[in-house]
């Protein structure tokens, strides 16, 4: 399949990355989100600015929390070994996306530009409270993962913004997972479910939970974390938890005729439990 | 637009369109039809090649972006007239049938080999999981991993 014609421009840097861009370009990175929509004609921008070579964009620095470059790829991610110290789950998540032709050329800022509801980093990056920094031709801005996924494939992001990275606060202390109920052919998220607990003793003291897939988008989960905070995450705490969630992502289901709504729904409950567990195991 | 790509050891300097993904570019200017156009949506890895030593499914990256790298297909995994081992092995243990996925299965399975001497069978087959056969003839592909595998970690 051949994407709509454009232009191609390479961009050195971010600035020359910016002054490229025009009113219906986007910018391309790894391009495993980007071209496969052009080429089912889903998407026909008139100019792509090729940011794959921008040094400054590339790459994980570790100086008390995480900073990722937006065109580190999901496989730099995953077997970094900075990543799996401060966030494994992120680790965890950026391995479980595609196959590894994929993870070696798809990139997290084109992952999160692209902001599929059933993609696997968002909903880590929702739940361990990460921030996007953003660059404009107006200067540059940071909003939280939270706010940037604004609804399906649907970001906060305007045109001509480009993602330069994301910062994630060092999750050492915590006990993370992300654990995902694989479509059986795509392995896409049916529902994933991403937790970040901060144990005190046998005591959780605060809980972050996320869940995507099963949603537009990847959503935080207030009630399902008020219901795992001061307990010791025993099964009426889990289940708790597993009913408070399906209400915190009532109003963001997604579903298909295989998957229907109210099925993922009872899912992100079953799902919870196991991140819950494989976080604390 | 002008592209400069090394593919199996040649410099190819062509002019393309720039929306020649990486795939066409190798069957359609080079006429190296050994890499297969599949599912041409990322999935099934018919496409595989390598681009700087890594996987790539080639059907998902622009000519453009391979401007300067040099990729290697099917038709340069050979050297010296010699088939590369995996070649061997999808010989020897049939790891085949209708054959159409097989250039991305050994392309795929030659990286994982370099880089997992002693594999288990275990992680051949999730490593193979963007590889499809659509004969499900996973049985003997796995077989003929496995056999490079183990021989990469005796010597």
């Amino acid at each position: 399949m051949w994407p709509n014609k454009f232009d191609y421009a390479r961009a050195g840097s971010v600035d020359e990355a910016l002054s490229l861009i025009s009113d219906d370009g986007k910018f391309l990175a790894g391009g495993h989100s980007l071209l496969p929509v052009m080429k089912l004609r889903l998407d026909a921008p008139e100019q792509l600015v090729d940011i794959g070579r921008i040094p400054e964009l590339s790459g994980i620095s570790a100086n008390g929390g995480l900073t990722i470059g937006a065109t580190t790829t999901h496989d730099e991610i995953a077997t970094s070994d900075a990543v799996q110290s401060m966030c494994s789950a992120l680790a965890s998540a950026c391995g479980q996306v595609g196959d590894q032709g994929v993870r070696n050329f798809g990139t997290i800022g084109g992952n999160i530009a692209h902001a599929d509801p059933a993609s696997d980093p968002p909903t880590v990056l929702v739940a361990c409270g990460a921030t996007i920094n953003i660059q404009g031709a107006d200067g540059a801005r940071s909003v939280s993962a939270q706010d940037f996924f604004v609804d399906l494939f649907e970001t906060d992001l305007e045109d001509g913004e480009l993602i330069t990275g994301l910062s994630l606060p060092n999750c050492s202390d915590c006990q993370c997972a992300y654990v995902k109920f694989p479509h059986p052919a795509s392995r896409y998220a049916i529902v994933g479910v991403a937790v970040c607990l901060k144990m005190d003793g046998g005591t959780c003291a605060q809980a972050d939970v996320a869940v995507g897939g099963a949603t537009v988008k990847a959503v935080k989960c207030a009630g399902a974390e008020a219901a795992l905070a001061g307990t010791s995450l025993d099964d009426a705490a889990l289940d708790a938890a597993a009913e408070a969630v399906k209400a915190d992502i009532a109003e963001w289901l997604a579903g298909d005729i295989a998957y229907p709504e109210a099925y993922r729904q009872q899912m992100a409950g079953v799902f919870l439990k196991r991140a819950v567990a494989e976080a604390t195991g | 637009m002008q592209v400069s790509i090394t593919v199996n050891g040649v410099v190819h300097e062509c002019d393309v369109d720039p929306r020649t993904l990486l795939v066409h570019f190798l069957r359609e200017e080079l006429d190296l039809t050994g890499t297969k156009i599949g599912c041409d949506t990322s999935q099934c890895g018919a496409c595989t090649v390598h681009l700087d030593g890594k996987v790539l499914k080639s059907c998902t990256l622009l000519a453009a972006q391979a401007d300067g790298a040099a990729v290697t297909t099917i038709e340069g995994l050979s050297e010296n007239g010699e088939h590369h081992p995996m070649q061997t092995s999808f010989w020897e243990n049939h790891g085949l049938q209708c054959g159409y996925c097989t250039p991305g299965m050994i392309m795929a399975s030659a990286a994982f080999a370099r880089d997992n001497p002693g594999a288990s069978e275990a992680e051949i087959r999730h490593y193979l999981e963007g590889n499809i056969c659509r004969c499900t003839g996973y049985h003997n592909i796995v077989k003929a991993v496995k056999q490079v595998a183990d021989a990469a970690a005796a010597t």
